[in-house]
């Protein structure tokens, strides 16, 4: 069949190879999963098995269930985020559509979308499907991977139209101070940037609380937030998530979904209702536990020769390997069967470094990084 | 959170940690980790260290019973006093003072249920402060200390994802 030329241009994700490499073999440890190992919160799993059982299998409203925009806004007072429940919020099939929806709602064909790299994969894809051109603006190691006004002028973002965040950082762990968003805040009002923020890795952070762009002097009317349940409350197959935003940005994202979606599954509404109302002591014990792991992941890389900067949140590591990341990652699956996902796959600034995610077990984390260290010694 | 009780976080989820790992999970250096658990157990926080087992699964495994026991006080005998007497026999693992219609629920463990039995007949009824005995023998075990009994992982995720 004829495929459209927008389709045939779209590339393979380079996180496919990997994929199909660690899947070939089955004694595999692999810190590769995007995702957490917990599973949901009981209580929400039980408020969506208990939805199903009284027959609440119609569509919700285009924007989600108000009693659920209601507990989204009463949970981002933490972060200092007000939003009307009515008008400025919209519940979306995954962070992923609430991404897409901004893109569509937000960049015209031709506008430039400024993405800083090394960063997920899907907002390229996803800008150019809207019609838009992607511009990278590295990020830098010497800068712990936090996005900075001099790497912004660098890369020519003046003369973009959007900016895309993604803080804490998949793949690299990284976070932003309210000092670092002040920066770029500022650069985003002189040069007049509407901002994409995809935060949702904001419930997972060690140390310091998480902060948002969104919340800078001027910067709420040009900012569209996208959080959800999946990463927090470990629900990423139920596939939940949100917008936060001006009315006008959420109304014209909400036309978009009425077509689209139509309304986010409903299944996964009252699980989230649950997760906001009762869940939030589960979610502190995998932070918990996370950070545990995060300190004794960071620790060993350190140990064994491969730089790594402390993360501040997400569930990822991103040594320096010091080199070629793709060779390394595949002898590293090869000769220890532990698979890891070179950084070159998340963009420019990426290379060199290695995709290490710590949400699997202690246990696992330790046999791992043994087997690295194993590794690693050989090759010297 | 003090370093006692991050400490103390990782040794309940696993004791067997060395001390160089909880070092590393925590971010205190190794001495400090040493000092920290000295103090838990000089202060008997922590009094001991044991495995979750699932006796079920041992050739001539124990068996195990919850009793409980109410019990009668005067003005010289208190639950201290009557707990400190039921707690001497090797066979109680675990003692508690609990709310309710009972004073003290023991967890027994045995040999055989007949072990048990004799015990709770023999040597806990007779106490002269004791007054009523009912015991539950554990059928079979789901969790203990936290952990779930069950076999392997089921971990179906993707083995790597973006």
């Amino acid at each position: 069949m004829r495929l459209s030329d927008r389709a045939r241009d779209l590339p393979e994700s380079g996180i496919r190879k990997f994929f199909e490499l660690a899947e070939a073999r089955d004694d595999v440890i692999s810190l590769g999963v995007g995702e957490p190992d917990f599973s949901a919160p009981w209580a929400a799993r039980t408020a969506a098995i208990d939805s199903l059982e009284r027959g609440k299998t119609s569509y919700t409203s285009n924007r989600g269930m108000a009693a659920l925009r209601e507990r989204i806004a009463a949970h981002h007072e933490r972060y200092d985020q007000s939003y009307d429940p009515a008008e400025e919020i919209l519940v979306t099939t995954g962070a992923s559509e609430a991404v897409d929806l901004a893109f569509r709602a937000l960049v015209d064909p031709g506008d430039t979308v400024a993405v800083h790299e090394p960063t997920y994969i899907s907002y390229g894809p996803g800008i150019e499907l809207a019609g838009g051109e992607p511009l990278t603006v590295p990020t830098r190691a010497e800068d712990d991977f936090a996005l900075t006004r001099e790497s912004l002028e660098a890369a020519g973002a003046a003369e973009a139209d959007l900016l895309v965040l993604c803080y804490p950082n998949n793949p690299t762990g990284a976070t932003m101070t309210e000092e670092e968003y002040a920066e770029v805040a500022a650069f985003c009002r002189d040069e007049d940037l509407r901002v994409i923020a995809d935060e949702i890795y904001s419930a997972l952070t060690y140390g310091a609380e998480h902060a948002s762009i969104a919340t800078q002097p001027g910067m709420r009317e040009r900012t569209v937030v996208v959080n959800g349940f999946s990463k927090a409350y470990a629900m990423t197959g139920l596939r939940l998530g949100y917008a936060l935003g001006p009315s006008e940005a959420i109304d014209a994202m909400n036309r978009i979904h009425q077509y689209t979606m139509l309304s986010a599954p409903t299944t996964p509404q009252y699980a989230a209702i649950e997760a906001l109302d009762r869940c939030d002591d589960e979610v502190a014990e995998m932070v918990d536990e996370y950070n545990r792991r995060r300190r004794l992941v960071v620790s060993r890389f350190n140990e064994m020769g491969l730089d790594t900067f402390e993360p501040g949140g997400a569930f990822y590591a991103f040594p320096d390997c010091g080199g070629d990341d793709e060779a390394f990652a595949e002898e590293l699956l090869e000769a220890q069967g532990v698979a890891v996902v070179p950084g070159s796959v998340f963009g420019e600034g990426g290379e060199g470094h290695l995709r290490v995610s710590y949400a699997t077990s202690m246990r696992e984390l330790k046999e791992a990084t043994d087997r690295i260290a194993t590794f690693v010694e050989g090759r010297r | 959170m003090d370093a006692e009780r991050e400490v103390l976080d990782v040794l309940a989820r696993n004791a067997r940690e060395d001390i160089d790992d909880i070092a590393a999970q925590t971010g205190l250096d190794a001495d400090a980790v040493a000092d920290a658990i000295d103090a838990l157990e000089a202060d008997n926080v922590v009094h001991g260290y044991q495995a979750v087992v699932d006796w079920d699964r041992v050739d001539e495994g124990k068996i195990r019973a919850i009793a409980e026991i109410n019990v009668e006080l005067d003005r010289e005998t208190g639950y201290e006093q009557v707990a400190d007497q039921i707690a001497k026999f090797p066979a109680v693992d675990a003692l508690h003072l609990v709310s309710g219609d009972y004073d003290f629920a023991v967890e027994v463990l045995g040999e055989t249920m007949e072990d048990v039995s004799r015990f709770i007949s023999e040597q806990v009824a007779p106490m002269p402060e004791v007054t009523q005995t009912v015991t539950h023998y554990i059928m079979d075990t789901y969790k203990d200390g936290g952990i779930r009994f069950e076999d392997g992982d089921d971990d179906d995720r993707l083995s790597v994802s973006p």
